[in-house]
């Protein structure tokens, strides 16, 4: 089976195509120009570089948020177009989740941060759970959610980490935006994932879809579309004023 | 052997709706699919980039296979796929144009980027089977008003754009204002045909340095104006006069400035695109000026007025013809001009 996925959640822009728990290719930049110039030139490249026949490939992963609101559009748009030329599903991988499986094995608390801007993070907590499977000597992991991925201040999820108590690796482009944060209120030990891992790789988010793509977890290209864990703007305000309004009667 | 017709399948998001349809040898229409976002806006009073933005991403691909399916057509029976890339907002912009290379990049169909002006001035194509170049043509919608050139297919000439406020969306202040409501174009032009369009006397901006731009916002100030004084004196405002009155104003301006355009070029056809070219009063005003100068009137059915993807397939056709192709790093571009 071949799973192409996709992620342009953050600023980088990374493809990658995997077939029976191989990588064939992947391909990820961190560049200034939009993922709208690069994303699909860097599938050209990989398609003819490996050969890709397009009607060979079962299913399109895409990270489905959250992330920059353009980034997710692009990327979820381009996986929505694949499903719909080549009549496959789509696996939407949570942003967070597919970012931490980068750190596959690990014992610590694994915990991916984004800038969300607006003072928040976007960020969950995981782990990797020895599963039953193969033996006593070769392990397999599961990815457990801890803390659902969610939009928070960063303080909120570096206490939820020391209330843990356990040892906790952070990655994502919330790294260096929160490094201060995370010295003065981490109280356990904690490090941060390296170059090569500390951000969203389509590679990893391939194999995780292909986990949830066997337990059944996908979507038709037409039903899917990205979460983006945040209202906009103007509904935000609307919001807003409509519970002003409300507090204002009380009184 | 013979050759294999052309069909273009056409893709346009660049506002609040989403537009599929699929175009025959250009001018013939197999389906024509809109899905209108208008009714999730209009509590906003106008539209809102993110929520518009991810209306569309929910909706494509139902509407892009509703228009191959009222096609009768799959996707690869398609020539080419063409797509608006702007201008535009760029959020939903960007998933018409993301989404349209998909299908180019997995199903191996050419890809033609497509200006939103051009489609507009192609959609005079579609039910005017005997319309060609060269030819005058104004373009007044909610986001633009420019009156163009049209050499050749796919040749345009920008003779005169708006320094500020586009047509449509002078009409959207002053209706608001008016407590009329969003969106505002179909508003006026209805409660108009009870008002008395010499009621109140509004003015006709002209732009010094050039015979053929716009300027709307004095207008829309002049408007703004009049009910202050009035609540001030304590009048009441007939709303129907004013929107009559401003209507007038802005009908006046467009058909002045393009007829002196069409007499200057000396050409002898003249035409009408846009959303604000469904407006009634205006239609009427250049079926008379036409007439007047021996000019053949022509503009699209309310339906080719508003934003559609049957007029993004006809351009999406000519430009195909002569040779047009885009690459997989086509992008979005929110503030695109015409014939540059």
């Amino acid at each position: 089976m071949k799973i192409l996925a996709i992620d342009t959640s953050g600023q980088n822009a990374s493809v990658a195509v995997w077939e029976d728990g191989l990588t064939l290719a992947e391909f990820s930049i961190h560049a200034k120009k939009t993922h709208s110039q690069t994303l699909l030139p860097m599938l050209e490249d990989v398609r003819e570089k490996i050969e890709l026949d397009m009607k060979e490939v079962d299913a399109i992963a895409v990270t489905s948020g959250p992330g920059s609101f353009t980034g997710l559009r692009i990327g979820s748009a381009t996986a929505k177009g694949f499903g719909f030329a080549l009549d496959k599903p789509v696996i939407p991988v949570p942003t967070l989740e597919g970012l931490a499986y980068n750190l596959y094995g690990t014992d610590q608390v694994v915990c991916p941060l984004m800038d969300a801007r607006r003072n928040q993070t976007y960020t969950g907590l995981y782990q990797f759970v020895r599963g039953k499977g193969m033996g006593n000597i070769c392990e397999e992991y599961d990815i457990c959610v801890i803390k659902e991925q969610c939009a928070v201040p960063v303080e909120e999820i570096l206490a939820a980490c020391n209330e843990l108590g356990r040892s906790v690796m952070f990655l994502g482009d919330g790294v260096p935006v929160f490094r201060e944060q995370i010295a003065d209120q981490v109280t356990v030990p904690y490090g941060f994932a390296p170059a090569h891992m500390n951000r969203q790789r389509a590679a990893a988010v391939a194999a995780l879809a292909a986990l949830y793509y066997r337990k059944g977890k996908i979507q038709t290209a037409a039903e899917y579309a990205p979460e983006y864990l945040r209202l906009s703007q103007a509904e935000r305000e609307r919001k807003q004023q409509s519970e002003a309004d409300r507090t204002k009667k009380a009184e | 052997m013979e050759e294999k017709e052309i069909l273009i399948l056409a893709i346009e998001s660049s506002c609040d709706e989403t537009a599929a349809a699929v175009v025959r040898e250009g001018r013939e229409v197999l389906s024509n699919v809109i899905y209108s976002q208008i009714d999730l806006h209009t509590i906003y009073g106008g539209v809102v980039p993110e929520i518009a933005s991810r209306k569309h991403i929910e909706k494509i691909n139902q509407v892009v296979q509703a228009a191959l399916d009222q096609a009768g057509k799959k996707l690869t029976d398609m020539t080419a796929i063409a797509v608006t890339y702007g201008p535009g907002l760029v959020g939903p912009l960007l998933i018409g144009v993301s989404f349209a290379k998909a299908l180019s990049f997995a199903a191996g169909i050419p890809l033609i980027g497509v200006h939103h002006i051009e489609g507009h001035i192609n959609a005079n194509y579609i039910e005017n089977k005997e319309l060609e170049p060269p030819f005058v043509c104004l373009v007044a919608s909610g986001g633009h008003s420019h009156l163009v050139v049209v050499k050749d297919y796919g040749e345009y000439e920008v003779i005169g754009r708006t320094r500020d406020d586009a047509a449509g969306e002078a009409f959207d202040k002053v209706a608001r204002a008016i407590g009329l409501g969003y969106p505002g174009g179909p508003k006026i032009d209805k409660v108009s045909k009870q008002g008395n369009p010499e009621a109140i006397h509004f003015p006709r901006a002209k732009v010094v340095e050039s015979v053929y731009d716009f300027s709307f916002s004095g207008l829309k100030s002049a408007v703004l104006n009049y009910l202050n004084s009035c609540q001030m004196k304590g009048e009441e405002i007939d709303q129907a006069d004013v929107a009559a009155s401003f209507q007038k104003a802005v009908v006046d301006v467009l058909v002045e400035h393009s007829m002196a355009a069409v007499k200057e070029y000396g050409f002898t056809k003249f035409a009408i695109a846009g959303g604000v070219a469904s407006n009634s009063s205006l239609r009427t005003a250049f079926e008379e000026a036409c007439e007047k100068e021996k000019v053949t009137f022509y503009h699209p059915s309310p339906v080719f007025c508003t934003d559609n993807a049957a007029m993004i397939g006809t351009a999406g056709y000519y430009e195909y013809k002569k040779g047009a192709r885009d690459g997989s790093d086509l992008n979005a571009v929110p503030n695109l001009r015409l014939g540059e």
